[in-house]
């Protein structure tokens, strides 16, 4: 994905050039291998330092609620969701953005990427298949499609939904891929053994909010979990506040998530947090046949009412 | 709420109107008796005194 630099350098230089924008968010070549940092472009003579290669997961959507600048922004296919999501949440007017869509192969796991060398990697550089990575003593190669982050793997939408630019041709999308075979495992099991996998899952938790401070949906101006009158969940690390703030913080982002796996990729001890947001895709999918941010011109079925909504579950 | 362990039927979800005295009488019968079957909630226990 490399080759997109070039072009993406080229169309946000005429936007600011042209002056249809303001500003650019994109990204810049991170300080640390495979971690490409979101940076914000405003004169035309700057744009040489956006890059893009497949270590740019940060979700740039994050970004855009309740600004006013007009923006030229860069998406993936989740990100233009994400960005379809705001614009009917009205976080951000349709007309103040251009979207920059980019065709997207997927993104990669930086962490099974370096958990499968021994040392320190001070390089990562990739062509189209693989990526090469090396540091003291060693130089190692993968194969890209084997060290894609999970949700990449299970990606059906890696073209944006909507964009005023695109990059390059829009890359085929995964068809044979079972996006809740694990979450459909989950279900299978009994209560008890549910409890157990989830309190295993969170075990690891710190508390630090950095999956909320990453993900798109995450905006409200106070989050629930720093409010303190009232109180609404417990701020120790006790399982049940911890489990509290991970399924709370899921249900607000029902029928509203894209699975762009930002939370994911920002979690310090590696907590896989789309178990917890997966389910409530699963659940909007097989109830209402909702995928989150596929179009501007509908609003969320959580949102609205529909006298065929399912509602076995009131006795 | 099921997916991470709560058992069936502790969470329940019913619509009453402020009209329907007896509904709400049934209701709450039907559910105790549900409740007393599962017994006292061991998941969502804090374990850790309350300190804040």
């Amino acid at each position: 994905m490399t080759e997109y630099t070039e072009k993406i350098r080229e169309i946000s230089k005429k936007l600011l050039i042209d002056k249809s924008v303001d500003l650019i968010i994109g990204f810049r070549k991170g300080t640390v291998p495979m971690m490409n940092e979101p940076c914000f472009i405003k004169h035309p003579d700057e744009v040489g330092r956006l890059v893009w290669d497949s270590h740019c997961g940060i979700n740039l959507a994050n970004y855009l609620p309740n600004r006013k600048e007009r923006i030229g922004i860069l998406a993936k296919g989740c990100d233009s969701r994400n960005i379809a999501i705001h614009i009917v949440e009205n976080k951000i007017k349709r007309n103040q953005i251009k979207i920059i869509g980019i065709p997207c192969r997927g993104m990669l796991d930086k962490r099974k990427i370096a958990s499968s060398v021994s040392g320190e990697i001070v390089e990562a550089v990739e062509d189209k298949a693989t990526v090469k990575v090396s540091g003291n003593g060693f130089s190692t190669s993968f194969d890209k499609q084997e060290m894609l982050q999970e949700n990449c793997k299970v990606c059906k939408h890696r073209n944006p939904v909507i964009y005023d630019e695109l990059v390059a041709e829009p890359v085929p999308e995964q068809q044979d891929v079972d996006p809740y075979e694990d979450v459909r495992r989950i279900e299978g099991l009994s209560d008890s053994e549910k409890r157990k996998f989830f309190e295993d899952l969170i075990s690891e938790c710190i508390r630090c909010y950095a999956c909320r401070n990453a993900c798109p949906l995450c905006y409200c101006p106070t989050c629930f979990v720093d409010e303190s009158r009232p109180q609404w969940v417990g701020k120790s690390i006790e399982p049940t506040d911890t489990l509290t703030f991970h399924f709370l913080r899921a249900y607000h982002c029902a029928g509203r998530c894209t699975d762009c796996g930002a939370c994911e990729r920002a979690c310090p001890v590696g907590i896989r947090v789309r178990q917890f947001t997966k389910k409530l895709n699963k659940d909007c999918f097989d109830l209402y046949g909702w995928e989150a941010g596929l179009t501007i011109d509908e609003r969320p079925p959580l949102d609205t009412y529909r006298p065929q909504d399912p509602n076995d579950f009131i006795k | 709420m099921e997916q991470i362990g709560i058992e069936p039927g502790r969470l329940q979800f019913s619509w009453i109107s402020s009209a329907e005295a007896t509904k709400f009488v049934d209701v709450v019968k039907t559910i105790t008796e549900v409740i007393r079957g599962l017994g006292p909630n061991q998941h969502f226990v804090k374990r850790l005194p309350k300190v804040a």
